[in-house]
């Protein structure tokens, strides 16, 4: 099968370094560019004015909505754009829980979900709210039945993530969604890492993303309200995004975002078998080649192009950056919280080692070689960093200054 | 709720299983590795190493202070078919990690 075109020379891939860490953004989508500039040209004046410029900008931004709401499966005026992923998600769950007061004041999380849906519980339980946290297996994902039994009759809010950022693992939202609809709750799909890769699955009363991820610009997301859902904006008012999102739009970001997503999504739909057949050969080679590893996270319920192990007596942070040195971009579910020095809580919550653990994440257009490059240098740097940290523990100085 | 920064006497994790609240019926260990102040993974790295000090059938325990052990240290015996017995709260902070060697 021949190879897809690498992403394009705007994007932060360099001819050396192989870039696995699309989890955490997706390089530029060559078509994001031409309309990204087309429309910092065209799309600058205010969208809410009624002059020529402004109708012109305020066209963009309804073609870019439409566009965008065709991939989600929603309808134009259920989507709104916020300023990031994290944004459209605190909106969702604060605007969700707000609209339903009368209710109760019951959120339900899975363990599991992106920080920023745990940091939005936390802040409604600062705020005299109830949380329950719904547990994983130890493949991460959530039990249909368990999330169910979650569901209360002051419940006001459920939330679960289309997939997990850190290991890949599918939820299942359907059923979440089926128990939800009977239980009259509305259901947040936090859908940031399959959006663009995975079909949207149906059922959700609120939907959040990010364009990041999909290969648009970074300061974009999308926050959808499924018609006849009830949500109240937890700030002040403002007219934007059909009262949903206040500041003025960023058109251009939106624009090339909606570029990115349709034709990230062909792309996907040509490519994800591929994509997925590599992640299937690291989730298999790595084991065999590694000693005392670990791949976490289900092996056939999974995003397309992420794979995550374990390396056991390796500090997470010092094999990246081995990685780094040796030309490879990856991430870690250790690094991210390295600012809080404390466990990942998803690998936490599985139940799985928390230590030396490496996040791959396979772009558009991944090439083989890369990954082969990848496989045959990896045994090498897990074996120097462990001869490394075993001397630190003999000589009794601290793995890292 | 708190899915970080947890404090040292927290709730586990909600998809882990508890560790017994109490000490069960299992002897005291012919082993105790110090591994307080160390960060993950050299709690687990001296627990490899050492395991082997004590006869198969017997305890050894791990003491530690990084949250990650919590998590670690079960997940190390499940990897390695090791017998975790379980987790005591130490008075001056961190945990004791009772491990049965099976082989």
């Amino acid at each position: 099968m021949a190879e897809p075109s690498t992403p394009g020379a705007a994007g932060p891939v360099s001819a050396e370094a192989a870039y696995f860490d699309a989890a955490s953004a997706e390089p530029p989508h060559p078509a994001a560019r031409p309309a990204l500039l087309e429309a910092l040209d065209a799309g600058w004046a205010d969208p809410a004015r009624l002059y020529g410029t402004a109708r012109g900008a305020r066209r963009l931004l309804d073609r870019a909505r439409a566009r965008v709401a065709g991939v989600l499966g929603a309808r134009a005026d259920e989507l709104s754009f916020t300023s990031s992923g994290t944004q459209a998600v605190h909106l969702a769950v604060l605007g969700g829980l707000r609209a339903r007061q009368r209710v109760g004041r019951h959120l339900v999380v899975s363990a599991v979900e992106h920080s920023s849906v745990l940091h939005a519980a936390e802040a409604h339980e600062r705020d005299g709210g109830e949380v329950t946290v719904v547990g994983v297996d130890r493949t991460g994902r959530v039990d249909p039945g368990a999330f169910a039994a979650a569901l209360r009759p002051d419940t006001a809010l459920a939330c679960l993530q289309s997939a997990n950022h850190e290991v890949g693992t599918v939820q299942p939202v359907a059923e979440a969604a089926e128990a939800c609809r009977a239980a009259r709750v509305p259901l947040l799909v936090d859908a940031a890492q399959s959006l663009g890769r995975m079909d949207v699955p149906g059922g959700w009363s609120f939907l959040a993303g990010s364009a990041h991820k999909w290969g648009g610009p970074a300061g974009v997301g999308v926050f959808a309200v499924r018609k006849g859902t009830r949500w109240r904006s937890p700030l002040p008012d403002d007219e934007r995004e059909q009262r949903r999102v206040p500041g003025f739009e960023n058109v251009p970001g939106i624009v090339a975002a909606a570029a990115a997503l349709e034709a990230f999504r062909a792309d996907m739909a040509a490519d994800a078998a591929r994509v997925s057949s590599l992640v299937d050969r690291i989730r298999a080679e790595v084991p065999r080649a590694v000693p005392d590893v670990e791949v976490v996270g289900d092996p056939v319920r999974r995003l397309p192009h992420l794979v995550t192990f374990s390396c056991l007596y390796v500090e997470g942070e010092a094999l990246l950056t081995e990685l780094d040195r040796l030309g490879f971009a990856v991430s870690s579910g250790s690094s991210c919280t390295a600012d809080t020095l404390r466990p990942s809580h998803v690998l936490e919550a599985m139940g799985v080692i928390t230590h030396g653990n490496v996040r791959v994440s396979l772009p558009r257009g991944v090439r083989s070689a890369d990954v082969d490059r990848f496989l045959s240098v990896l045994p090498g740097a897990v074996d120097r960093l462990r001869r490394t940290a075993l001397d630190h523990v003999e000589t009794g100085r601290r793995s890292r200054p | 709720m708190r899915f970080r920064g947890r404090a040292k006497n927290g709730a586990p994790p909600a998809g882990a299983a508890p560790p017994p609240a109490a000490e069960p019926a299992a002897p005291p260990p012919v082993l105790v590795i110090d591994a307080l102040g160390r960060k993950c993974p050299i709690p687990i790295i001296m627990l490899a190493e050492r395991i082997r000090e004590v006869p198969v059938g017997q305890i050894v325990a791990v003491l530690a202070d990084d949250a990650a052990a919590r998590t670690d240290v079960p997940a190390w015996c499940r990897m390695k078919s090791q017998d975790f017995v379980w987790e005591e709260t130490l008075q001056q902070g961190g945990w004791g990690f009772h491990i049965r060697r099976t082989y």
